[in-house]
């Protein structure tokens, strides 16, 4: 899988499901016989790919949080393509212009 | 500290319209022990207590949960917890009417078994003419947007059909397909020389399975369940004996995995005597092999032990007579050997087919016969 465009726009893929996991803290991604343990940057990344967003717009979001893009970007991306590589997010074709 | 468990297979009933020959359901599924179902209250307050003490993904299974008219209601309750649900079905007479009140329900994932192929092969196993009923409900699955699983037992009956299952699966758009083989509990302990696969068979699906993979990269997921019998190392059981993992039967017995309950020197608590939190911290079931306290050479010093826990429990006693004992799976165990002979023997019977002794068919009427003292 190459890695995501930064034009095109990721989400669950319909099969996946964001919850948190109350009885030990954290946030989870639920999905057929599976579960993957996110730390709170993941889980905020995720709910940022709501399927409006793109790639870059997530980036953009999470800097003007946090400051430091450069970095940011290669977060979102080395967070991303290993869900994509199990088919838990979806990269959408980029949002046609206004 | 003790771990909280994560899964949460709830054995609806053991009735069920299939009589795999393989079925993983106690021989004794007929007999008084499973006899009275827990009701929908009684479900829906596992579910709850099973939830608070941190389960996240609830297997609906059975026996055929389907035949239970409460299904929609369990699966709205499992839905409004928040729970990961899947209904693990042979689809027989399941409707496209029944499985959209499903989807409205909340149910989150829908995996059908296949026993072959094709029709003819697939109905001789099952005992029963549900082949048709699959692939309509696998196409209903998909239309109302279901992921779908296809699982398929493999065993010397079917194992030649590995290529051919791979591609019904890819026509059918199904997500996951679970090509397992077979584990020998239950009825497939009691059949296992008539489903025991040769080395050549397993051989030769493996190298299709490569080639597959390569083919359909993350199109369609294909899960390989190992045939421990022909490994050299015994499997994670359930990631752990009281780790992760719980059933609960029909009747409301809890045990560790769906085998436990032919471990005849445990004690097993019923959801009706007792919370789920307290069978999950103090029952004897699930305290008795839990961490590596009770572990004999050669696992106690093995440095594997933090990889398999010492394999499964339940294969020590059916095989090696004592559920305390190194998985006989395990070739450093001292009981190997007993492993071997069952692997021979599948290979003298599959020698011999035609003439090879026939299965027994799970039903109803071989369980109470089986159960019969003497």
């Amino acid at each position: 899988m190459s890695p995501a465009a930064a034009t095109t726009v990721p989400r669950l893929h319909a099969k996946a499901r964001l919850a948190r996991d109350e009885v030990r803290g954290r946030d989870v991604l639920l999905y057929p016989e599976g579960v993957v343990v996110l730390n709170p940057t993941g889980a905020e990344i995720l709910r940022l790919c709501d399927g409006s967003r793109s790639v870059a717009s997530v980036v953009a979001a999470l800097t003007a949080r946090y400051g430091a893009a450069g970095a940011i970007a290669e977060d979102v991306t080395a967070f991303l393509d290993p869900l994509a590589a199990k088919g838990l997010v979806v990269f959408g074709p980029p949002a046609p212009a206004p | 500290m003790v771990p909280k468990p994560l899964w949460l297979l709830a054995e609806l009933t053991y009735r069920c319209p299939l009589q795999c020959p393989y079925c993983s359901n106690p021989l004794e599924f007929a007999g008084p022990r499973f006899k009275h179902e827990l009701t929908t209250d009684e479900w829906c307050r596992v579910f709850r207590e099973a939830h608070a003490l941190g389960v996240l993904q609830l297997g609906l299974s059975g026996g055929e949960p389907t035949l239970r008219p409460d299904l929609e209601t369990l699966v709205g309750a499992a839905h409004e917890l928040g729970l990961y649900t899947s209904l693990i079905t042979s689809a027989y007479r399941l409707t496209e009417a029944r499985l959209a009140a499903l989807r409205q329900a909340g149910l989150d994932h829908v995996q059908i078994s296949l026993q072959a192929a094709d029709a003819e092969l697939s109905d001789a196993i099952a005992g029963a003419a549900a082949y048709r009923d699959k692939l309509a409900a696998y196409r209903a699955t998909r239309e109302l947007g279901f992921p779908l699983t296809v699982n398929v037992v493999l065993h010397r009956r079917n194992l030649h059909q590995v290529e051919a299952l791979i591609r019904l699966a890819e026509s059918l758009g199904a997500e996951r397909l679970e090509l397992a083989n077979t584990q020998f509990y239950g009825w497939a302990l009691h059949n296992r020389d008539a489903l025991m696969p040769t080395r050549a068979q397993l051989d030769r699906a493996w190298e299709v399975i490569g080639r597959e993979r390569a083919r359909l990269g993350s199109a369609l997921e294909i899960v390989w369940v190992l045939p421990d019998y022909h490994e050299r190392y015994p499997k994670p059981c359930m990631g752990g004996w009281g780790r992760a993992y719980m059933t609960v039967t029909p009747a409301g017995e809890v045990w560790p995995c769906h085998a436990a309950g032919r471990i005849t020197t445990l004690a097993f608590t019923n959801v009706r005597e007792r919370p789920l939190d307290w069978i999950w911290h103090q029952s004897d079931a699930f305290t008795r092999f839990r961490g590596e306290a009770w572990m004999p050479e050669p696992c106690r010093s093995c440095p594997r032990r933090a990889e398999d826990f010492g394999g499964c429990r339940c294969q020590a006693f059916l095989i090696a007579g004592d559920a305390a004992l190194t998985d006989p799976v395990c070739s450093l165990a001292p009981t190997r050997h007993l492993v071997d002979a069952a692997v021979a023997a599948g290979e003298r019977a599959a020698a011999a087919e035609p003439a090879a002794p026939g299965w027994v068919y799970r039903a109803a009427r071989a369980s109470r016969a089986l159960a019969a003292p003497g």
